[in-house]
């Protein structure tokens, strides 16, 4: 009998990858590329969508060439995408309008802020479940709308289509300008501003209020049903999945039950717990957000604690500082010195996200000294992505009945076991790695597999999970909490550094 | 006998024309000193470059002598990164074998357990990255040794250690054992550092095929070898996968 696989595509912020995986949930193949990130102006991060499809149209094929495996033996296809980067592109050509604007990019500041003062933050809270943030896509469009010649004018008259990247991918994979299909599932469009998170349908009055008009909107689907058969690339293969990267990798952990939680250390970092199909409102500055939709099943939903910087700290120390090589040597030079030497890096490149949401704060390096070497500076590097862990954590603990007893972690960073160490001991909770640590991937091939029925229910994807390692907590309490008290301080210092600009 | 090859000869007279000079050389002066066509010149730059042995200035395009170079005696993969770029495939040869895997590479004349997959059944294990496992009683140092990746000679200048009565401590032996593992491409080591375990290792191959580290499974010795102590075929084969696959993401050529 010929042996089946699922493919799953990752679309994330830095690369494009495409992984096949077994009945076992075990990684057969993997081919990846990466993407050109465009920095135009300070706090400005764009992609070039165009430069992504063709990424993905190079490593499907490699993908089954590295696994000698032909396209009719893949069952079906899930995509997992970098969430709230929007896409806008011409109906009739399939030509962007101009770079896709990323999550990180933080241009519509000034109209957040003035979102926040009118109509204020309920107003959105009720509906959306999300405060006004740059981190969202609606006021991209709006920010789009504002300042390109016509594009508003365009938009109305039917010309332009919105969505974000899995959207886009969908629309090419199914046909792109020849009938491509136009859709997006409950959990992107749960990060744009415009659904309403009860009823998964566009919300009227948020529309109304960002000038969105209806038709160059995406269908909203379940995460996983099949939405219909690939036209490009892998010509009559179904694509029965599409969920945002965070959700993708909630899914992979099987977190499936409420009170499970994981978090992701990739660009960002993302703790996401599922609280089932309770709507759960934050006190804490956490997201409510949909964890997954199956088929026609209720609505599950989740806790979500974003961290904008926290791989993308190691990757600036790489590109931009040049004091590694390459992105695991940060432990290597981390482990050169014994603890931090006193300095503090807090990466507010983008703000602060969870739990703070300050689009004012700018990063800041405290405690500089004449003794503090590149090997500090590594380790500060590192504490940073375990202390706004903490933060949000706390907030988790805050918000929810049951207080963390471990953290199930996954994504790239895993792999730097001094990180983990630090995890585990700033936490004070055992840190346990999956068998698999590709798990947006999986999950975004766990989804499609279930819709597809290559897998027949979650009780069986729950059985794939194995530990694969564990960190122990090793760190002297009172140390711990000095630590803590320090990375607070050095927090307050990144706080309200930009400021409107002075008229004179 | 085959002559010399003519563009490693040139490769080294680029290499000492750029160690000769205190200053950074474009490819017009290096092609012009040494008489070469520019393309000529300009394709074994572009190699070294490769291999990190000549580094180029982004802003004025200008070659000099690499890092790598300063360091041609130490591995020169850094181990973190290693670990990094193995870790899918450690991943799925503990899922598809069953067993705990590790990676090693050499330390002193040791292994330095650098990477660490737990077996995945979900009991109590505890992680020994950083653990130093001796060369001789282990799959994965045998298979270090085996490929040059580390010197035998010290270990036999000592006393290698017997830790049980099936430990290699005799140089006829032990080198016999290293012949084979060349000869096979994967080693075993069936309760020669303790009784009632076993562990199968392949090596990992970076750039031009030079071995940088060991993968291995490793478990009681029912669970690894057959009724007559010899390894499962279906174990060293996934095992060879999987040091396969590390070793094409590391750059190694096709084997």
């Amino acid at each position: 009998m010929v042996e089946r696989y699922v493919m799953s595509i990752d679309q994330g912020t830095t690369s494009t990858r495409c992984i096949l995986f077994d009945h076992g949930g075990r990684l057969v193949s993997v081919a990846q590329r990466e993407h050109q990130q465009y920095f135009p102006r300070p706090g400005w991060v764009e992609h070039d969508a165009v430069e992504i499809w063709r990424n993905l149209q190079r490593v499907v094929p490699e993908a089954l060439l590295n696994a000698r495996i032909d396209a009719s033996q893949i069952s079906a296809i899930g995509i997992a995408n970098q969430r709230e980067t929007t896409v806008l592109w011409d109906r009739r050509t399939g030509v962007p309008m101009g770079r896709a604007i990323v999550w990180q990019d933080t241009r519509t500041a000034p109209l957040v802020d003035e979102l926040r003062r009118d109509p204020g933050e309920e107003f959105f809270l009720d509906r959306c479940r999300l405060p006004p943030s740059t981190y969202f896509s609606a006021p991209r469009i709006r920010w789009l709308f504002d300042n390109v010649d016509g594009l508003e004018r365009r938009a109305r008259n039917g010309e332009v289509l919105f969505g974000t990247i899995e959207s886009w991918l969908i629309w090419n994979l199914t046909g792109g300008t020849d009938g491509g299909l136009h859709i997006t599932d409950a959990t992107n469009a749960s990060r744009t501003m415009l659904m309403d998170i009860r009823t998964l349908t566009w919300d009227e009055a948020l529309m109304d209020f960002f000038g969105v008009p209806r038709p160059m909107m995406p269908e909203i689907r379940s995460s996983a049903e099949s939405y219909g058969e690939a036209r490009a690339l892998l010509p009559g293969v179904r694509i029965t999945a599409a969920l945002g990267d965070q959700q993708a990798a909630l899914f992979g952990q099987t977190c499936f039950s409420p009170g499970e939680a994981k978090c992701t250390y990739g660009t960002g970092s993302f703790l996401v717990m599922n609280t089932g199909t309770d709507l759960v409102r934050s006190e804490h500055g956490l997201l409510t957000t949909v964890a997954y939709k199956i088929a026609d099943q209720p609505t599950v939903y989740a806790l979500e604690g974003p961290i904008a910087v926290t791989g993308s700290l190691v990757q600036w120390f790489r590109d931009r500082l040049g004091l590694i090589h390459s992105a695991p040597e940060i432990e290597t030079l981390a482990r050169t010195v014994e603890d931090n030497g006193g300095c503090y890096i807090v990466p507010a490149f983008s703000g602060l996200f969870a739990p703070h949401w300050r689009s004012d704060a700018r990063g800041v390096i405290v405690g500089l000294t004449s003794y503090i070497t590149k090997g500090h500076l590594a380790r500060a590097v590192l504490e940073a992505t375990g202390w706004q862990t903490r933060e949000v954590v706390d907030a988790m603990n805050a918000d929810s009945a049951l207080a963390l007893k471990q953290l199930k972690v996954d994504g790239g960073m895993t792999s730097d076991h001094l990180l983990m160490q630090i995890l585990a001991d700033v936490l004070d909770v055992p840190v346990v790695r999956p068998l698999v640590a590709e798990t947006v991937s999986l999950g975004a091939a766990y989804a499609a597999g279930l819709a597809a029925g290559y897998w027949p229910d979650l009780k069986v994807l729950r059985r794939n999970w194995h530990r694969a390692a564990q960190w122990l907590p090793d760190m002297e309490p009172g140390r711990r909490e000095w630590e803590y008290s320090c990375w607070k301080r050095a927090v307050e210092r990144s706080l309200g550094w930009i400021q409107p600009p002075q008229r004179s | 006998m085959a002559g010399p090859v003519q563009s490693i000869e040139r490769a080294a007279a680029i290499l000492r024309l750029l160690a000769g000079g205190s200053r950074r050389l474009g490819l017009g002066e290096v092609a012009s000193s040494l008489g070469l066509a520019k393309g000529t010149a300009h394709g074994i730059l572009r190699t070294l470059q490769h291999v990190d042995f000549v580094e180029q200035d982004p802003a004025t395009g200008k070659y000099q002598l690499g890092a790598a170079l300063l360091h041609l005696g130490t591995s020169y993969l850094d181990v973190n990164e290693l670990r990094s770029r193995s870790i899918n495939w450690a991943d799925a040869l503990a899922a598809r074998s069953g067993e705990a895997v590790r990676l090693g590479t050499p330390l002193e004349g040791r292994v330095l357990v650098i990477h660490h997959v737990f077996r995945p059944d979900d009991t109590l294990q505890t992680l020994d990255v950083g653990a130093l496992l001796p060369l001789h009683a282990s799959s994965l140092g045998k298979v270090l040794l085996a490929f040059g990746a580390t010197p035998l000679e010290p270990l036999l200048d000592g006393e290698p250690e017997a830790y049980t009565r099936h430990t290699l401590v005799h140089p006829e032996e032990l080198n016999r054992a290293l012949g084979e593992i060349r000869d096979l491409g994967w080693g075993a080591e069936v309760q020669e550092m303790s009784m009632g375990e076993a562990g199968i290792a392949a090596p990992i191959r970076g750039q031009g095929g030079l071995v940088v580290g060991a993968i291995g499974v490793s478990g009681a010795v029912e669970r690894i070898c057959d009724t007559k102590g010899r390894p499962q075929p279906a174990l060293i084969t996934v095992l060879r996968e999987a040091a396969r696959a590390i070793s094409r993401d590391l750059g190694a050529a096709r084997w």
